[in-house]
């Protein structure tokens, strides 16, 4: 069984979420109910691969001794950075050693969802360095970790945030308002996934050639197939962890009506960009900060977004068509800061209409050609035009 | 205290606006983005010794000169 494909895991949610949507109408607690239907389908996900889920449950069991270990740790020695770089390392070592495996030809740690899982739980690391995590209760922490809705590709939540709604109780009316609209984001991303984001599929194959002139066509149908596809596997995601009364942050807000880069990133699978923004460019620009390392602001910006986008395409995989994704938006993100900060062009008409249907415009292009590089295609032309 | 706070906005935001209007919403107005809040959290574990994380508050919570004064004082 997969995720949200095939007859049988739908069949199995609806199965799944009827007495869920029983309990909370009777205003009852939906946590054990929904820690033990996570297993049941994690288990149904890897149940044909025994090595798998030995290998899932492992990590799992590393991962939550990692963070309570350095809970223990924090508490006793304080803010110690050695201590708290090594944990960092640690919980993100089978991350890297599942990143780099293709380099050395090896299938180590092909865990379901292990980025997002590690994005859930090197994020409790840092928040416990910081001081605003203090406890965690083992229970709670499986749930969160193997919250079904948003095991494979999210979204990412934050402990913090879904602790809030892990305690909670919801009254019947208020559970019923989740319930609605849970369901119509349900069905919301059957309709994107299996009905828009399938014929943009098809549309792919009249552009599959590899003369340049493909990849415009190419990359446009690609990247509204990669947004339906996605926003469409996000928005059940969500609806999901509604009706099991867990309030999972949206994930899209339609992208394509960015007006510039940055806005485009606040639109954009969001929850990995403010995951990005909280855990890694903040924390890259307060070090510049305290340790002076730019003369000017602009500098430290330009720094803080390519590095921040650069671990970014390294995250979804190491390979040239990722890292060229990565560099090229860190790049652009970089230019629109200098652009937006120094252009007297921009302050005097960035309100105008004009400008603003023209700022649209480039910035959908600059998108489109961003999908090509990730789509593998532009390094694919490239090659040829290199032949 | 207050004052020196509000110097260090004025210099991050790089108007003096937030000087005189406390409750000027500095996201809307977009004085202060991403880049200036880290900015703010750094000069302000180096200036009063009190560390705020970056994913502590959400930015609502200080979008304001007089929300920012508010935390800090609580911290303080």
């Amino acid at each position: 069984m997969t995720l949200y494909g095939g007859y049988l895991f739908y069949t199995c949610l609806i199965l799944a979420l009827i007495p869920a949507i029983l309990l909370g109408v009777m205003q009852k607690p939906l946590r054990l109910y929904t820690l033990g239907i996570s297993i049941v389908f994690i288990c149904l996900v890897l149940a044909g691969d025994i090595k798998q889920l030995l290998c899932f449950s492992g990590f799992f069991l590393a991962e939550l001794a990692i963070v309570k270990g350095y809970l223990l740790l924090r508490i006793k020695y304080g803010r110690n950075e050695k201590l708290y770089y090594i944990t960092v390392f640690l919980s993100i070592l089978p991350l890297i050693l599942n990143k780099c495996s293709p380099i050395f030809n090896l299938n180590v740690f092909g865990i379901i969802g292990i980025s997002y899982l590690t994005f859930r739980t090197v994020q409790m690391v840092i928040e416990i360095y910081d001081g605003i995590i203090t406890e965690v209760p083992a229970f709670e922490y499986a749930g969160f970790i193997l919250f079904f809705p948003a095991l494979s590709c999210g979204p990412i939540d934050r402990s913090r945030r879904f602790h809030e709604d892990w305690v909670k109780v919801y009254k019947r009316e208020e559970y019923l308002e989740l319930v609605g609209t849970g369901l119509f984001k349900i069905l919301l991303g059957l309709i994107y996934k299996l009905i828009l984001a399938v014929q943009f599929y098809k549309w792919m194959g009249f552009f599959d050639g590899n003369q340049w002139y493909c990849g415009i066509g190419y990359a446009y149908l690609y990247g509204f197939y990669l947004f339906f596809d996605f926003a469409g596997y996000s928005m059940m995601a969500v609806g999901t962890s509604y009706i099991l009364g867990i309030q999972t942050p949206d994930n899209f807000r339609r992208p394509f009506i960015a007006k510039d880069m940055r806005d485009f990133w606040d639109r954009w699978h969001i929850s990995l960009s403010y995951w990005f923004r909280d855990f890694i460019f903040s924390r890259f620009i307060m070090k510049c900060v305290k340790k002076k390392w730019f003369d000017t602001r602009l500098q430290r910006a330009s720094a803080g977004f390519i590095v921040n986008m650069f671990i970014m395409g390294m995250w979804h995989g190491l390979t040239i068509s990722y890292l060229l994704y990565g560099l090229y938006h860190g790049v652009l993100l970089a230019l629109t800061e200098i652009y937006q900060k120094k252009s007297q062009f921009y302050k005097k008409n960035k309100d105008q209409k004009a400008y603003r249907f023209m700022s649209w415009f480039v910035t959908l292009q600059l998108v489109m050609f961003g999908f090509l590089i990730f789509s593998g295609k532009f390094v694919e032309i490239l090659n040829l035009g290199g032949n | 205290m207050k004052e020196k706070i509000l110097d260090m906005l004025a210099e991050i935001c790089e108007d003096d606006i937030v000087k005189e209007n406390l409750d000027i919403d500095l996201l809307k107005t977009d004085l202060l983005d991403s880049l200036g809040f880290a900015e703010m959290l750094a000069l302000i574990e180096e200036d009063f010794g009190i560390v705020l994380s970056p994913s502590e508050f959400q930015r609502e919570d200080l979008s304001t000169p007089a929300k920012i004064i508010e935390i800090i004082e609580s911290r303080g």
